[in-house]
């Protein structure tokens, strides 16, 4: 049954959440140590991070354990960006900007991590799951395929795959899903620049030419009463959203 | 022509006879496009049609014969290019030549063949080579396809066409289509004969047999696998464009027009009103306006077909293929045929 | 799986009429032929490409090649705030928009804490509910059309018309509203909008109905999609298959029904629809009832409307508090969802965007191996995805 409560002024922990610690139990039974950190928000979600040698296991954990729809399967890039919110002005040097890994919720060490989501429908609950990626130089990068775990992982790991350049093993077939197969780079790696934005910095270069000196009459000096017309609705005054509906409505009384 | 006092020379009659032809081939398609196809179905779709050339539309199809005409004449590098600008042309030949056998009036006919019926079954399926040809020649896998899902369909139901015929060449004893109209006009039920006889009536089996038939002929929806035009495009027509294209369209249209002439001579009674009516005993005492009443009547009855071919064709979703085949081969067939044994039974001891 | 209609002959002599086929194509030794549907066809519902190896007219193997509308928006939403992601997101599906915004918007209320007040959680399921309605009454005229059937086409576009004027009076957009805010809803309601809501839904449900007779209940139409595409139901969960795909084939899963936000779906008395065949007719016709309900919906929905703001205070300058947090609706084409990632910016710092489309068209290559060429376009069509949603 679906998980009903109450908001009062304080959080009150959902009565599902016994069944969500119940599944934390279940699941560190089945993969012992590779179960690195957990948080269970009340009336929230359950998050699990574990270790990256055992996602695999993990998968397959999971499942035995009825949690057989699967959600989505992604990565996130802890780096904040380089270029900031693609703001900067073309012609200042570009800001100091802090390179300072932080991850989020259940932590981590590495820069990149796997962020995956089951469900079980039956019980209606669902875990969200992270793992590193292990990056260093002796280790291949990447992690366990859940191709045989979750058929749908398939077209997500491609995803991921071409979008962080993180490797599955064991997965059948790694090709670019959405971009040409030419392409070169991992576009949602936060080092890897929103060409749009190169291009063209935000807000952008306004550039039509300034009015020309000898119009005082043909000032937009009518632009409050206009903007004040059409925005405002004003008691009564000819506000046009509320008129055309009122309009709609009479008609169709006829 | 001895409605005519002068005395035409046969190099005139036979001008007449083709300029006769095309009318007879064209006013309908003109007529089937207009009237079913841009009105009908509109109407049927809750909206207006074409409104814009001339009052009502009515000029849209001259509007439209003047777009394709003046478009370029494209034809795919790697199609065969003899054949490709054939086919159309085969599928145009069959209408013309299905259209010469058929009588509009006592006298109004343009060949009065003994076995008029044997030689429109025999052409209505030229067609069908000209569907074949330009889904093969078009170096295109989609008119490809739909070549090779015309080459069954069509070819599975010529079949129920012909055996539906039977049944009334059985009734009337004759294959001359002028000879079957007379049956049904100077004919009787039970001795009343205020409505003639009709074929519909008797051979209502055959009527529904051969209606359906000529849908799938026309590879109209719900048998139009062959153009199918969510999956294949446009099928064996895809690479047409310009004036081949028109070519294709008329000849679609045409031929349900010349369909529904065929069934409503072979079931409906043809150019004629029961001869009750007039007091007419046979063919020879009828009066020469027939000849101009003929065809008018002939037109009335092809339009209220040529209703039902298109109210069908904007209805329906269309059949697979298999689904298709199984219908004709193990619904069609057997129906028509057990048609002919009633029929030849209900005439040798009735 | 038990199946209700579908008899196990007809399954069996699918099967085996798709197997004799195959036989005699081997012993024939004929060349598969290698087709592309698209990016340019009539039957995909945008630039989809679905590659298929072809022996006759059966597919022996099918890969869809997406990408064509890819716009990058998971990339975009990491240099914008907030309400300029709302805009965003209107475009992943274009046909239902305003269902986009809503599981963002709870995301982000959900990191800042704070919840719509009472009316402005009415009127978005109101306007989720009508974003539903109109993105499925499509899908049922856009139906027929893939199968041949040119005319329900005409009606669903006539009578969508009238859920759009509706969500155009409230919003002021008919494809792209772009109204939910952060807190709550851009404005109120326009006056005589419960009336004229009213008078659409009755609309919608004799649209229900006509499409009911013209279409699902018509022979040729149940010839084509039963027994056509069965998806068993753990291949259904494995997939990811969401919404009226996954509870086609049994399962009983609503993100209305099953899962706790603040919205409204609870205050209504609705139902869910399941079908057990998983086959094309099944997804069909589960959507023409979740329609049904829809407007049930609405118009229990529309009845109870509560006074009060339509708008939370929140500061002008919104800056979300670090965190994550995850949420997910029962969208039109099935489980949308947004993880938000902040770092108390203006904007978010990642967003991953789960969109429906793209689970459900997954399930393709394992779907369309030994179907025939018309069956490719009427499981695509069951299985309704729109590109925007497959491509982000």
């Amino acid at each position: 049954m679906s998980d009903v409560t109450e908001t009062e002024g304080e959080v009150q922990a959902l009565p599902g959440d016994g069944l969500r610690e119940g599944i934390v139990d279940e699941l560190r039974r089945r993969i012992g140590d590779a179960l690195v950190d957990t948080e269970l928000r009340p009336n929230d979600d359950l998050w699990v991070r574990v270790d990256p040698a055992s996602w695999r296991a993990t998968g397959e954990a999971l499942a035995a354990m009825g949690f057989e729809y699967f959600c989505y399967l992604s990565a996130i890039d802890w780096l904040p960006s380089p270029y900031g919110r693609g703001e900067d002005d073309p012609t200042q040097p570009s800001p100091e900007r802090s390179s300072e890994i932080r991850q989020g919720v259940t932590g981590g060490d590495t820069r990149f991590q796997i962020l995956a989501r089951v469900v079980d429908t039956s019980r209606h609950v669902g875990i969200t799951l992270k793992t590193d990626v292990p990056d260093g130089d002796d280790v291949a990068f990447g992690v366990d395929s859940w191709h045989s775990v979750y058929a749908g992982a398939n077209w997500h790991e491609r995803e991921t795959h071409e979008m962080f350049g993180i490797g599955f093993t064991g997965h059948p077939d790694l090709r670019n899903m959405y971009l040409p197969t030419e392409f070169e780079g991992h576009p949602l790696r936060k080092d890897f620049p929103l060409l749009a934005r190169m291009v063209k910095p935000w807000p952008g270069i306004v550039d039509v030419e300034p009015m020309p000196a000898n119009d005082d009459e043909a000032e937009p000096n009518s632009s409050d009463e206009s903007a004040g017309a059409v925005r405002q609705g004003g008691e009564g005054s000819a506000s046009d959203a509320p008129q055309s509906s009122e309009r709609v409505s009479s008609e169709r009384d006829q | 022509m001895s409605a005519l006092a002068i005395e035409i020379p046969y190099w005139g009659q036979s001008l007449l006879r083709v300029l006769g032809g095309i009318v007879a081939v064209l006013l309908p398609a003109g007529t089937i496009v207009y009237v079913f196809l841009f009105k009908m179905m509109s109407f049927m779709q809750s909206r207006l049609g074409p409104m814009e050339a001339g009052p009502y539309g009515s000029m849209q199809l001259f509007a439209e014969v003047g777009k394709w005409l003046q478009k370029e004449d494209l034809a795919p590098a790697q199609a065969d290019q003899r054949i490709f600008k054939m086919a159309p042309l085969i599928v145009l030949v069959s209408t013309f030549l299905l259209v010469a056998v058929i009588p509009f009036g006592p006298d109004a006919w343009f060949t009065n063949f003994d076995v008029g019926v044997f030689y429109a079954m025999a052409v209505a399926s030229i067609s069908v080579l000209g569907i074949l040809v330009a889904g093969w020649s078009s170096a295109n896998k989609y008119s490809l396809l739909g070549g090779l899902r015309a080459a069954g369909q069509l070819i599975a139901y010529e079949l129920p066409m012909v055996l539906a015929v039977i049944g009334v060449v059985i009734q009337a004893g004759s294959m001359n289509l002028q000879e079957i109209v007379v049956a049904q006009n100077a004919g009787s039920i039970f001795g009343w004969d205020g409505l003639g006889n009709p074929f519909v009536l008797t051979q209502f089996v055959g009527f529904v047999v051969f209606m359906i038939a000529v849908q799938a002929e026309l590879t109209q929806p719900p048998f139009d696998m062959p153009i199918a035009e969510s999956e294949l495009v446009s099928g064996y027509m895809t690479e047409y464009s310009g004036f081949r294209f028109l070519i294709f369209f008329i000849a679609e249209f045409a031929t349900v027009g010349v369909f529904s002439l065929v069934a409503s001579v072979l079931f409906l009674g043809g150019w004629g009103v029961p001869f009750a009516w007039f007091g007419w005993d046979s063919i020879d005492s009828v009066d020469d306006w027939m000849n101009v009443g003929g065809p008018l009547i002939m037109l009335t009855k092809m339009m209220v077909l040529s209703f039902l071919i298109m109210w069908v064709r904007f209805s329906f979703p269309r059949f697979r293929e298999d689904q298709l085949q199984r219908f004709a081969w193990k619904v069609l067939i057997p129906i028509s045929l057990a048609n002919i044994v009633v029929t030849a039974i209900i005439k040798v001891a009735v | 799986m038990s199946t209700s209609d579908l008899t196990e002959r007809q399954q069996l002599s699918y099967i085996a009429g798709q197997a004799a086929d195959a036989r005699l194509n081997v012993e024939l030794e004929t060349e598969g032929m290698t087709l592309n549907i698209g990016p340019q066809h009539p039957a995909t519902h945008g630039t989809l490409r679905i590659i298929v190896r072809l022996d006759g007219e059966q597919v022996v193997w099918a890969e869809p090649s997406c990408g064509y509308m890819h716009r990058g928006y998971e990339k975009l939403t990491e240099v914008r705030t907030y309400p300029q992601v709302t805009t965003l997101v209107n475009r992943i599906d274009w046909l239902g928009s305003f269902a986009n915004e809503v599981p963002f918007i709870l995301a982000a209320e959900k990191l800042m804490d704070i919840e719509a007040p009472p009316r402005a959680q009415h009127i978005r399921t109101i306007l989720f509910e009508l974003s539903r309605i109109a993105n499925i009454s499509l899908f049922l005229g856009d139906l027929g059309v893939q199968l041949g059937a040119v005319t329900p086409a005409f009606f669903a576009f006539r009578d969508r018309e009238h859920v759009l004027n509706l969500i155009e009076t409230a919003t002021g957009g008919r494809f792209h509203p772009n109204f939910d805010r952060i807190g709550g809803l851009k404005d109120d309601l326009p006056k005589g909008f419960v009336d004229e809501t009213r008078r659409v839904m009755r609309k919608m449900r004799t649209y229900c109905d006509q499409i009911d007779d013209l279409l699902i209940g018509n022979e040729i139409f149940k010839a084509r999609t039963r027994g056509v595409g069965i998806v068993p139901r753990d291949v259904a969960l494995q997939y990811g298959l969401s919404g009226a795909n996954l509870r086609a084939s049994g399962v009983d899963y609503d993100l209305r029904r099953d899962q706790v936000l603040p919205m409204a779906w609870d205050k209504a008395d609705w139902k869910v629809w399941t079908h057990p065949d998983g086959d094309s007719f099944a997804r069909c016709w589960v959507r023409l009832q979740e329609t049904r309900e829809a407007t049930k919906i609405v118009d229990q929905l529309i009845d109870g409307l509560p006074a009060g703001p339509i708008m939370a205070k929140v500061p002008r300058i919104i800056k979300v508090p670090a965190g994550e947090a995850w949420v997910s609706t029962e969208n039109p084409l099935g489980e949308m969802g947004y993880y938000v990632v902040s770092k108390g910016d203006l904007g978010p710092f990642r967003v991953k965007i789960r969109s429906a489309s793209f689970n459900n068209i997954s399930i393709a290559p394992w779907l369309l191996r030994g179907v025939y060429v018309p069956d490719i376009i009427t499981i695509l069509a069951s299985l309704y995805f729109i590109l925007g949603d497959i491509d982000r």
